[in-house]
């Protein structure tokens, strides 16, 4: 489909005056799905928060949540873990979209909780990934939220393909996947004891290609690390390794200025771009419909190590 | 994702559905298959399964795709419903795979609870199975309006038009005393990728749609459109100078329009629809599933829980329900103890108050009571209420007709419901 008929599905102020059947298309079937997630959150738990880090499932989020609750405030503040090791074209941006919307931000960093010796690192230039989860929980438990909304989605990876849409955390902030509670019709339970959460994903039922069309029937602007623009990087197995302070290239290595764009905004050190021409939404739709590699099996190094992962991080409280 | 490039086509929505069956029917594979015939397997998820084929020392196996846990694959099982994703040129689906040899019931349950269409897959070799029948009454009790039967393994039966034949007669005399209408018969082989997705050179006899195009073409129109008007309310937005208080939630039943009476439940107060607000802006009227904020014309004290509705067709207001309760948890059923129960947006304090029989989803005969409900049980149960619920019949409508339970200590869900 293209930019013009998803945008031409999209109901303008003044323009449709009558709301038909939204599920009509399955942009309208998720945005709705997603919209009753964020208003049962609201409702249900006390003391929410959004986790928003500038990239495109948050900013997503964003907009469901300003389609949930506008004219009003969000009922919730955002939350970013920065790991202290984020692309500042990403940072700006996430800033940059929490003032234009008028809510609060709250950032606590993993730079902080290695400080404090929460966090130790193996070496300095160890990915801070995984220890996002400390710095998480430690938020969590600072200002007493029951409910964290992420974007993470289903498709993404096999272990997100079993997790509930709410999902429930221990005093821990553990996963376990095998006593997750029974999630039937749209019928969610938020319900949690003193010290637990839940974490809630309304962008479960999306992939990929559904995010880059949603942002485009929307119009949201996006970190221009998602568009094609040139970079220093290196070749490190089936990977381009971008060239930064963090990640100097290795002897031997050649530097190449190539045409690239990010697929997933993470943590410097473990996310990589793919080689790409596309310069705008329509083409990055393009390129992700006819993509042969995965999302996270192209650009997160973190993924490739095992095969489990993402299930053993989400055991230990990560997103 | 299957490259979509036509510019012109059909956005056909969404649709979900399950995949069930046996043990060993093939139903990894065919969900292998579908994903990798729609191009939604990509090249490092087809180089991992090769590895892991390899080292296993199988050809390319399609079932890996759907592995998930280490704990499954440790022990060669699947514990739960996951869900996967592929999308055509004119459809995105979302399968809900429940796992068929433990719990069957409380999975199949669950993952019927959202679909649309389910597919039981038989094997060609075996007919229908105790399994088959138990998936078909499970999948017509929660309704889901469309039923397919996949015969996979036609390769294993040198493709024969009389084993085939054989299962549609079998099925189609299960179904009729059954009371299950909508049964489509397909013939398949995962395994070889005949009728799938392609239709294969094996099965030049079967002259139907392949399994692919029934998913692109089931009828997914939802008779709730027409149902009479269904509100609960999800949250109250606080007035703020320009808007009056809003009140927020999913139209799960009907249409409303501006100007149109709503009686607000379980006050019993009827007033008009004064404005139907969006993030795009005001609206005359709106639709099934529009997420809207509703104003009222009077000022009357709305709250979450509370459920607007078509004046001239309101539900029931119950204290008292009578449901098929099936049961989700290892703890029993307590009929001492209180429950909450959460319906649509409301939570009410809950007990069973008797239960009337036990349903055998294997020979579909009501038993006679238990002392209670254990796990992947379904009973006819009587419930009372501390607080009415806004309740409809669970064939009349699926989001007011039903409900789930949630111990108060746990804050588990231990059972589902269907309002008769």
């Amino acid at each position: 489909m293209t930019v013009a008929a998803l945008l031409e599905g999209q109901s303008l102020p003044g323009k449709s005056p009558a709301l038909t059947l939204v599920d009509y298309d399955h942009l309208g079937w998720l945005e709705s799905e997603a919209i009753h997630i964020l208003r049962e959150v609201a409702g249900q738990c006390r003391n929410p928060a959004l986790l928003f880090s500038g990239g495109k499932d948050s900013l997503v989020l964003l907009r469901l949540a300003e389609k949930a609750f506008r004219p009003g405030g969000f009922p919730f503040p955002l939350l970013h873990i920065d790991t202290g090791h984020n692309f500042p074209e990403v940072i700006a941006f996430r800033d940059h979209r929490a003032a234009q919307l008028g809510e609060r931000l709250i950032v606590r960093s993993v730079e902080d909780s290695i400080a404090s010796g929460r966090v130790e690192l193996r070496h300095p230039a160890e990915s801070r990934n995984r220890h996002q989860s400390v710095t998480l929980l430690d938020a969590i438990a600072e200002f007493g939220f029951d409910a964290c909304i992420g974007g993470a989605r289903r498709d993404e990876e096999k272990a997100r393909a079993k997790e509930r849409i709410f999902s429930f955390r221990d005093a821990f902030g553990q996963w376990d996947p095998k006593s997750q509670r029974p999630e039937l019709w749209n019928l969610y339970n938020a319900r949690v004891g003193p010290g637990e959460h839940v974490r809630v994903f309304p962008i479960s039922n999306w992939t990929e290609l559904d995010v880059w069309q949603y942002i485009a029937r929307e119009r949201l602007e996006v970190p221009s690390i998602y568009l094609a623009h040139i970079r220093a990087v290196v070749r490190r197995g089936a990977a381009l390794v971008p060239v930064t302070e963090l990640t100097p290239p290795r002897d031997g290595e050649r530097v190449e200025k190539l045409s690239v764009r990010f697929r997933t905004v993470g943590d410097i050190t473990c996310t990589a771009p793919v080689a790409s021409r596309a310069t705008n939404i329509e083409a990055i739709i393009a390129e992700t419909a006819a993509a042969t590699i995965t999302e996270r099996g192209a650009t997160r190094l973190d993924d490739q190590t095992a095969e489990a992962s993402m299930e053993l991080r989400k055991k230990e409280g990560y997103f | 994702m299957a490259a979509i490039e036509a510019s012109e086509l059909v956005d056909r929505g969404v649709l979900r559905f399950l995949t069930a069956g046996s043990v060993d029917d093939g139903k990894s594979t065919l969900i292998g298959r579908l994903l990798y015939d729609t191009k939604a397997i990509l090249a490092d998820q087809l180089a991992a399964i090769e590895r892991t084929s390899q080292r296993r020392g199988q050809t390319l196996d399609l079932s890996l795709l759907t592995d998930g846990l280490v704990a499954e694959r440790e022990q060669g099982i699947t514990i739960d419903v996951a869900y996967r994703y592929f999308a055509t040129a004119v459809r995105k689906f979302i399968i809900a795979d429940a796992p068929g040899h433990t719990q069957y019931t409380r999975n199949m349950v669950t993952a019927a609870s959202t679909a649309q269409l389910a597919i039981l897959l038989v094997d060609a070799r075996h007919g229908v199975v105790t399994q088959t029948r138990r998936h078909a009454v499970l999948a017509h009790l929660v309704g889901i309006p469309h039923l397919v039967v996949a015969v996979n393994k036609m390769d294993l039966v040198d493709y024969r038009p009389d084993a085939f034949a054989s299962i549609v007669d079998e099925f189609l005399d299960f179904a009729a005393r059954s009371g299950i209408s909508d049964v489509r018969f397909v013939p398949i082989s995962a395994l070889e990728g005949d009728m799938v997705v392609e239709r294969g050179g094996n099965l030049p006899w079967y002259e139907g749609p392949t399994l692919l195009q029934i998913l692109e073409t089931a009828d997914v129109s939802n008779a709730l459109v027409d149902a009479p008007f269904r509100f609960p309310v999800q949250y109250v937005a606080r007035p703020n100078g320009i808007n009056r208080r809003g009140y927020m939630g999913r139209i799960e039943s009907g249409s409303i329009a501006v100007g149109d009476e709503v009686c607000l439940l379980p006050t019993g107060l009827c007033t008009r629809v004064s404005a139907i607000r969006t993030f795009h802006g005001d609206h005359a009227s709106a639709g099934l599933h529009s997420a809207i904020t509703l104003e009222l014309g009077d000022e009357i004290d709305v709250s979450r829980g509370d459920m607007l509705v078509s004046a001239a067709k309101p539900p029931a207001i119950s204290r008292m329900l009578e449901a098929s309760l099936c049961w989700l948890d290892a703890a029993p059923l307590d009929t001492n103890r209180k429950y909450v129960l959460r319906h649509t947006t409301r939570e009410v304090r809950a007990r069973v108050d008797r239960i009337d029989h036990l349903w055998n989803v294997a020979s579909q005969q009501c038993e006679p009571a238990p002392p209670t409900l254990r796990m992947n049980d379904i009973g006819r149960v009587a419930l009372s209420l501390a607080q009415p619920v806004f309740a409809d019949r669970y064939a009349d409508n699926q989001v007011t007709g039903s409900f789930i339970v949630i111990d108060e200590v746990t804050n588990n869900t231990v059972a589902a419901g269907l309002i008769e």
